[in-house]
């Protein structure tokens, strides 16, 4: 049964020789002719302003930590949304019911501190 | 064949194992924290199809999901933005490396005399409760009549899933929704991260009306006329 | 005895045909795209290479590998060559817990005396029909991000870097949406294979006794926010139109790949259009039926087998059609609007949704 996991690893393999095979085919049928103003970046024509970085907003943080949450309250309820057809009863749809209003609870909390805004 | 098919998990637990040490190891001796943050994504993978192979197929998914697809996203996003250049001058060993390779040296130990004795192995909480497997409904013929098609309940093999839902839903519902509770918190934390603490200078010369967050140009234009 | 010679060959079989399939995507696709817009919008389109300007993907492949490959100054090394083969990964290695056709029973053979098939072994149109199913299309889409943000970080300009940065934030987002909204379909199918999923589909809803209408996910009024909400976050994973913040954006240039040059570039396009295909395959599958067709019970041969296949192809073509065609018709939403709605509309839609659709099996209605 873990066997059949085998196939992915192939394709994974495959994937990983079908880009080895393009970067190479482009390294060795395309010019290579270098000047300074090809390997600068780009900054719509302007040369390089400005060296010194701004300050990140810190929502980019809270949104990834957000996520992870979000990804554990998915997680829990993969489990339980296979096992309840099979053991169908009012008290299962409660618990998770109980489980999705406490994080709903802080759902509400994230939303009126506006951490949704201003992404 | 067999003999491929038997020992293959045995092959491959020994080439991604010591790929994941390999990669935790480089996780400490990079430089550039970038690299330690994808070296330790690698390792996350590798523990992942560690996972595979011992049949925990839902564990090694939420770990590629939540550790790799999540936490390593965060640690990406922390490192890429603060934008620390190695410093080439830092040493990459210090005194505190013979200590650190002791500790490890101890915990390797300790859990070599654990797992060595099989004490790892713990009972089911109530012996007597096994884990009931889970059903499916599935159609079939009428015992008696041949026209007509009857819907019995029928055995599922029990996977790791739903093996885990059963554990988790039943036995230990208690803890699951101290869980949440948990995540709760945490949200929580995540919000008071982002509040940006003012300094004296700011505190005094801001004008009152950056002070307060405001969400429409209605709400700027009283709190600017009210001064 | 877990597999023997028949089920590799059988396997590397589906591997290259999963693959000839994935790989075609991007040319044809490439076609599609600038007819089709040029449809839209009233002009002709490519129409010089070949007729109907068929052979212009053909043309594009070769602009593309011939054109020189730059690497920027003070781009890292490694990391700026990996980042487009790291979007890849996920892009072909989803489709592989996809089915795309009816599984039947092989006929044993004898070619040159040698017996095939001995007891007739099932031929399962999935190139891996494991336990964990769906997960792994999930747990493979979220490192897609990673494409993304290295090839952001590695390029040495900070352009690149933020919108690579915006963009990641944006996919995990919707990602969140796109996994709830699937759990609803798994509350109605009881296990996380999608070989499952489209067997529940094939069966029929029956109204009023006499009206019968295929299962399919789309047709049960409790799953249509989880249809909607799993196709628009469909689109913001795939960063299409309206949500293709990460590449078109004025004030960011060209957001993530701006650094990037010929096939490194072309690479990204082509994860991008195969990811394309594997969210239309799994629309199909989750909520369209999958590989049946309706009112038709496709006998298990393989006759059914190549009409079944068909049918899933079609119904992949037409959404990726409505790709296409939602690109060129609802114009780009702003950033912050895009996140917002991400997070305040569609995720609590989708929790409704699980809610919902509990609260009906469990009354029995479902």
């Amino acid at each position: 049964m873990t066997y059949s996991y085998l196939p992915i690893l192939i394709l994974l393999f495959v994937a990983a020789v079908l880009g080895a095979v393009f970067l190479s085919l482009n390294w060795i049928l395309g010019r290579h002719q270098r000047n300074p103003s090809k390997l600068s970046p780009y900054e719509s024509g302007v040369p390089l302003l400005d060296e010194n970085r701004k300050r990140v907003n810190v929502r980019f943080y809270q949104i990834a930590m957000l996520f992870i949450l979000f990804d554990i309250e998915a997680a829990f309820l993969y489990p339980w949304a296979v096992i309840y057809r099979s053991m169908i009863s009012w008290y299962l749809f409660g618990e998770m019911l109980l489980f999705i209003l406490l994080l709903g609870v802080g759902y509400v909390y994230v939303w009126k501190k506006r951490a949704f805004d201003w992404k | 064949m067999d003999a491929i098919a038997s020992n293959a998990p045995l092959v491959v637990f020994i080439v991604i194992g010591t790929i994941a040490v390999a990669a935790s190891f480089l996780v400490v001796m990079m430089r550039n924290p970038v690299h330690s943050a994808l070296f330790l994504l690698l390792t996350f993978l590798c523990v992942a199809v560690l996972f595979v192979i011992k049949a925990a197929e839902f564990v090694a998914a939420v770990q590629v999901l939540v550790y790799a697809g999540g936490i390593m996203v965060l640690f990406l996003f922390v490192v890429m933005l603060i934008n620390v250049r190695h410093l080439p001058d830092e040493k990459m060993t210090t005194s505190y490396t013979l200590g650190g390779i002791g500790v490890g040296v101890a915990i390797f130990v300790l859990f070599f005399a654990v797992v060595r004795t099989g004490a790892y192995h713990d009972e089911a909480p109530n012996a007597a409760k096994k884990l009931t497997t889970v059903r499916e409904q599935v159609l079939t013929q009428h015992p008696t009549d041949p026209n007509k098609l009857v819907r019995k309940w029928r055995a599922k093999d029990n996977r790791n899933a739903e093996a885990i839902g059963m554990a988790l839903y039943r036995d230990y519902l208690v803890p699951f929704e101290v869980a949440s509770l948990f995540l709760l918190v945490a949200m929580i934390g995540a919000i008071v991260i982002g509040k940006r603490e003012l300094s004296a200078l700011e505190e005094e010369t801001a004008p009152d009306y950056m002070l307060e967050r405001v969400e429409t140009e209605k709400e700027v234009k009283d709190l600017v006329n009210a001064n | 005895m877990p597999f023997d010679a028949t089920d590799i060959g059988l396997s590397i079989l589906k591997i290259a045909i999963v693959l000839f399939m994935m790989l075609n995507i991007t040319p044809i696709m490439v076609w599609v795209e600038r007819r089709g817009s040029a449809l839209i919008q009233d002009r002709p389109g490519p129409n010089r290479v070949g007729p109907f300007g068929l052979f212009q993907s053909f043309a594009d492949a070769l602009k593309f590998i011939l054109k020189e490959d730059i690497v920027p100054a003070g781009a890292h090394k490694w990391l700026y060559t990996l980042a487009p083969a790291v979007g890849l990964f996920p892009a072909l290695t989803t489709i592989a817990v996809v089915p795309w056709g009816r599984d039947f029973r092989l006929p044993e053979k004898v070619w040159f005396g040698h017996r095939f098939f001995e007891g007739r072994p099932l031929f399962e149109p999935v190139i891996a029909n494991v336990n964990a199913g769906i997960l792994v299309v999930f747990a493979l889409a979220s490192l897609a991000v990673y494409g993304i943000v290295i090839a952001g970080w590695s390029s040495n300009n900070k352009y690149s870097l933020f919108g690579g940065i915006r963009a990641s934030a944006q996919m995990i987002s919707y990602e969140l949406s796109l996994t709830l909204a699937a759990v609803s379909v798994l509350l109605v199918a009881g296990s996380l294979r999608l070989t499952d999923v489209v067997w529940e589909q094939t069966k029929y809803f029956v109204l009023f006794d006499t009206i019968k209408i295929p299962a399919w996910n789309v047709f049960s009024p409790a799953m249509w926010i989880a249809f909607i909400v799993f196709s628009v976050s469909a689109f913001a994973e795939t960063n299409r139109l309206p949500f293709d913040f990460a590449e078109a954006e004025a004030e960011l240039v060209a957001g993530y790949h701006t650094e990037y040059s010929s096939m490194k570039f072309a690479l990204f396009f082509m994860a991008e259009y195969m990811a394309m295909g594997t969210m239309s395959a799994l629309v199909v599958t989750l909520f369209l039926g999958g590989w049946d067709i309706p009112w038709y019970n496709e006998p298990p041969t393989w006759q059914g087998f190549v009409l079944s296949a068909l049918f899933f192809l079609v119904k992949v073509s037409v959404l990726l059609f409505v790709f296409v065609w939602v690109r060129w018709t609802i114009p780009r939403l702003k950033y912050d609007l895009l996140m917002k709605i991400g997070w305040k509309v569609f995720l609590p839609l989708a929790i409704l949704n699980i809610v919902i659709v509990a609260a009906f099996i469990a009354a029995g209605w479902l």
